[in-house]
């Protein structure tokens, strides 16, 4: 179809609809009163109100009158632009009128929904259609750019989600950089022994995965590094990664762990972080036996190579004082390189997928429950690490005190659904207490208290993994653990008392046992704020990364282009992180196999003659858009970069950069029109 | 030829100009005299019908005159009171052409800043609680008094300060605080050889005064503030950029046409030849634009910067309050 171009000084027609949207705006909006009031309004050729606006007649509609009525301006006043605006477009530029004659009202989210009193939400209604109606006729036409998307993907954090996403990705072609801050992939799962509802050992189905990632020729592995800087936009990320020394030369180490034999250390002295401090390493280590890469590390702190502490601006110096028998065992494989500094590598990439997972919550937190004061009680995480045949005591559940437990005390909820700590439910700690249970009883043989607030267990196979935990004799005890204390009666043997109301039997209960498990929750990453500003993303208030639209889009963002997998975004478990990155990994593919994305033309420009080159914009622009030019002395907009956020257009001190779709004349006009009086 | 084209000018009646002045300081008049010898060549060509700082007339002179029959009147200062604004109307209707002259004209300028307060503060503290105030009736002016069986009446003065156009229609803006001997030529040669702009426009480029500012090289593309300071409180580097040098410098948000008359000699841009012509309200741009590029992003330590800018009306409103969108609508004489 030929498309509509209004003819200079050809008369503005407008068409406005205002949707009933079932009774979700005509419920409390009298949407025939204010139809009957936009008619009035200069420029409005025709007015109508109709049940449903986005459904096909609703759309016929406006095509229709914009063939019969000659219409050139559209204005549909209905939910928000997020859902139809380009439902509108679409249908008006199907007419043969450029899509961007069209304005949006948002009268449900911002009037129906929000308000109880009928007059005067169609008041508003009133005011916010003559907004409309006022600024509709400084539209122009513009057109949509198409820019091509870089089929390179970030992938941050190498946990679980990560590495679905990476190898979905990678195995379908793509060019995929996956960064972890740690020197393995593997996250937690890595550190768990069993995972619920199966009780299949979670190395074993992790370990492959790890493994594929490593070899893979379309992933490049970047551990213990972290994204330094990221600029550019969908489709043309430039990302700066910062690589920390790890003074091993990667491609050189071969995983022999030769040199951590040949240290000057004969015994592993000092905590290892992967056990949680539950064991010790040497200053040179590899993280855990299946650490991806295989590739081994030194500890700059306490390798006597170094001298102690940093410098200044964060490095180390060598000292060169040790023998170096890590050297000697590496021979000719010259690996070890104490001089090794950080590397900054930069990359472009069209999309990127955060999978920066969670942290456990810190039970000190809640003091009553004693962890950190009383030896015998610990956190959920480390019990995993204790029964994991690979962990501190291969296997064996040994306390502190070298002892095996007879009774154990599992609390849930630690941290969660507190309006002390944190409110939410952290989703998984019921299960993976019910799964602890098991294997401590399966371990030790103990008797297993398992206490509890409310017992969720919702998902696939979970009840009845419930019940199937309940019938091996575990003792389920309704009620919030209100304190931990050393048992009176038996204080020196490190023996504790649990007291708890039972809410069933509304007992007290002070129960002794020998050990306790904290069930602690999930908490957002503590660098998650600086990654929601790194990224530009937004974060829910307690701090986990937002998704577009909790239903509609649940791994996307505000941020085109960047998409959210696994525990960052909230918590829980394997299954669904992995579901989720399954989800990030195909949007980041649409994107890449439809190779261009469409950018909204509502970008800035400078006016070149006026323009006096006072720089003020330029420092502001959030996607570095605007550069100077040397030359004529002028600020410019990279149209291709800019995303159309306004800042430098509000900034620029004469008034030499105007952004399309916000013309101060559209703005102004817009502003007038709902401080209009509007009939009572 | 040449004689009998100079015999007809001679016998052609000369075009009448008037000067006059409202809620001003008398700068502007100054610089009509400032054209120095270009003056005379002024007033071979025209016939000065109205000019009280310099000659002697009568309003009744000009109430007589038929309407439009002044060609151009270029009147200075704000509107502040009953009189002025009569004068204003009275002026517009004897004139082809109202030329608001000077800054007070175009913007409300100085006289403008006391849009801040309420005409009783202002009377209050003027004839009452000023410090230099003895006043023991608190005599205030009074628009009639009783004087001995006569009434004499002084003019009222009004709730605020306007500018010329938001009182009467006008169709030039000659800007500046005063205007400079280059603009007021310019105005002029282009009224009297009729080669006027469209109507509306402000006799000045309309291109912020960066462009034409020797100091425009040395500013930073990454300005970012980190405090401010008053011109007497530093010692100023005389050719790098004054925001560069942590002072509050107009001239990105002002108009140019002085040829960059305070940068060049020492002092900041106070923002007198008002915004370009996309601009609604400098005060604002220039505040979006200077705020925006503040580098603490704390708000405590945003303060602390801000703190260096101890009277920010004072310094992004110097002219522009009476034509503010800030609380414009509110304080407009209700009818």
């Amino acid at each position: 179809m030929k498309p509509i171009v209004p003819k200079k000084n050809e008369p503005i027609r407008i068409g406005y609809y205002i949707c009933h949207c079932g009774t979700n705006i005509a419920g409390m909006v009298d949407v025939e009163a204010v139809a009957k009031y936009v008619a009035t309004l200069p420029n409005v050729a025709i007015s109508r109100n109709y049940k449903y606006m986005c459904s096909d007649p609703g759309q016929e509609l406006i095509q229709q009158d914009i063939r019969e009525h000659r219409l050139n301006r559209i204005v549909v006043e209905a939910c928000s632009p997020l859902l139809h605006e380009l439902t509108f477009r679409k249908a008006t530029e199907a007419a043969g009128l450029n899509p961007f004659y069209v304005q949006m009202v948002n009268t449900r989210e911002h009037n129906s929904w929000v308000h109880t009193d009928r007059t005067e939400a169609t008041r508003k209604a009133m005011a916010l259609a003559r907004a409309a109606i006022q600024r509709v006729p400084h539209h122009k036409p513009l057109e949509v750019k198409k820019v091509p998307v870089n089929p390179n993907v970030l992938i941050v954090g190498g946990g679980i989600a990560g590495i679905h996403a990476a190898l979905t990705l990678a195995n379908a072609g793509k060019m995929v950089y996956l960064v972890d801050k740690e020197a393995t992939i593997g996250g937690h799962m890595a550190m768990f022994d069993k995972t619920f509802p199966t009780l299949d050992c979670a190395m074993c189905v992790l370990s492959p995965k790890m493994a594929a990632v490593g070899s893979h020729p379309n992933i490049h592995l970047w551990t213990y590094s972290e994204v330094a800087k990221v600029d550019g936009y969908v489709g043309n990320f430039n990302i700066t990664v910062r690589r920390k020394p790890r003074y091993i030369l990667e491609d050189l180490c071969t995983g022999c762990q030769e040199c951590v034999d040949a240290c000057v250390f004969k015994e592993p002295k000092f905590p290892d972080k992967f056990n949680l401090g539950l064991g010790k390493r040497k200053p040179v280590f590899l993280p855990f036996a299946q650490a991806i890469p295989p590739v081994v590390m030194i500890d700059p702190e306490v390798c006597l190579n170094f001298k102690r502490g940093k410098n200044p601006d964060g490095t180390h110096t060598v000292s060169d004082k040790c023998k170096k028998t890590c050297v000697q065992a590496c021979g000719d494989r010259k690996a070890i390189d104490f001089k090794q500094t950080e590397e900054f590598k930069n990359i472009t990439v069209g999309t990127i997928i955060m999978a920066t997972g969670f942290q456990i919550f810190d039970a000190k937190r809640t003091p009553f429950y004693g962890y950190g004061v009383y030896p015998n009680v610990y956190n959920a995480l480390e019990i995993e690490r204790i029964i994991n045949a690979s962990g501190p005591t291969e296997g064996e559940l040994i306390m502190r005190n070298g002892q095996r437990p007879k009774k154990v005390a599992i609390v849930h909820c630690v941290g969660s659904r507190d309006e002390n700590t944190n409110r939410w439910c952290s989703r998984v700690c019921c299960l993976y207490s019910l799964k602890l249970a098991h294997l401590i009883k399966e371990h030790t043989n103990a008797e297993v208290y398992n206490f509890y607030i409310d017992m969720r267990t919702p998902g696939k196979s979970m009840e009845e993994f419930y019940n199937r935990i309940a019938e091996e004799g575990m003792h389920l005890i309704r009620g919030k653990v209100a304190d931990v204390y050393p048992d009176p009666n038996n204080g020196a043997t490190g023996r504790l008392v649990v007291q708890a109301e039972d809410t069933l039997t509304n007992k007290i209960l002070k129960i002794p046992v020998d050990m306790v498990v904290l069930g602690v929750g999930l908490e957002p990453q503590p660098d998650s704020e600086n990654l929601r500003r790194q990224f530009n993303l937004s974060c829910s208030s307690e701090g986990w990364f937002l998704e577009r639209h909790p239903k509609l889009a649940p791994v996307n963002t505000f941020t085109d282009g960047i998409f959210l997998a696994g525990c960052c975004q909230g918590p829980k478990d394997i299954p669904d992180s992995v579901a989720q990155a399954g989800a990030a990994a195909s949007e980041a593919f649409a994107l890449i196999d439809k190779g261009h994305v469409e950018q909204e033309p509502n970008t800035a420009y400078i006016l070149a003659d006026e323009c006096s080159g006072c720089k003020s914009c330029i420092p502001l622009c959030p996607y570095t858009a605007i550069t100077f030019d040397e030359e004529r002395k002028k600020a410019i907009i990279n149209e291709a970069l800019c995303k159309g956020c306004g800042t430098c257009v509000a900034a620029c001190p004469s008034g030499s950069i105007v952004q399309n779709l916000f013309e101060d004349e559209e703005i102004f006009s817009e502003i007038d029109g709902v401080l209009a009086p509007v009939p009572v | 030829m040449v004689a009998n084209l100079k015999l007809w000018r001679l016998l052609m009646p000369k075009p009448k100009i008037a000067f006059y002045w409202c809620a001003s300081c008398g700068g502007c008049e100054e610089t009509v005299v400032d054209l120095a010898e270009d003056i005379l060549g002024v007033v071979e060509k025209v016939d000065i019908v109205l000019w009280p700082v310099a000659m002697d007339f009568k309003y009744k002179d000009i109430e007589a005159m038929p309407d439009k029959s002044i060609v151009a009147t270029l009147l200075n200062g704000a509107i502040r009171s009953t009189e002025q604004e009569e004068m204003a109307h009275l002026l517009r209707r004897k004139s082809q052409y109202l030329i608001a002259y000077g800054a007070c004209a175009q913007l409300g300028g100085i006289p403008g800043l006391a849009n801040q307060f309420p005409l009783e503060q202002i009377f209050q503290f003027n004839y009452e609680g000023g410090p230099t105030m003895a006043n023991a009736q608190k005599t205030r002016p009074q628009v009639t008094t009783d004087d001995q069986g006569r009434t004499p009446t002084l003019p009222a003065m009004h709730h605020v300060v306007r500018s010329l156009d938001q009182v009467v229609e006008v169709d030039y803006y000659v800007p500046g605080c005063p205007p400079t001997p280059r603009v007021t030529r310019t105005a002029l040669t282009a009224l009297l050889e009729n080669r006027l702009p469209p109507k509306g426009s402000v006799i000045a480029p309309d291109i912020a005064l960066c462009d034409e500012c020797p100091r425009k090289a040395t500013k930073p593309a990454n300005i970012a503030f980190t405090e401010f300071k008053r011109p007497h409180q530093a010692l100023m580097d005389p050719n790098l950029c004054f925001l560069a040098q942590g002072v509050v410098c107009l001239g990105p948000a002002t108009r140019s046409g002085c040829n960059a008359a305070c940068t060049v000699g020492g002092m900041p841009c106070t923002g007198c030849f008002g915004p370009t012509s996309r601009v609604r309200d400098q005060g604002l741009k220039i505040l979006s634009s200077i705020c925006s590029n503040i580098a603490p992003k704390e708000e405590g330590e945003i303060e602390k910067v801000i703190e260096g800018i101890p009277d920010p009306v004072g310094t992004f409103y110097r002219y522009g309050l009476a034509k503010s969108l800030l609380r414009r609508k509110a304080t407009l004489p209700s009818k």
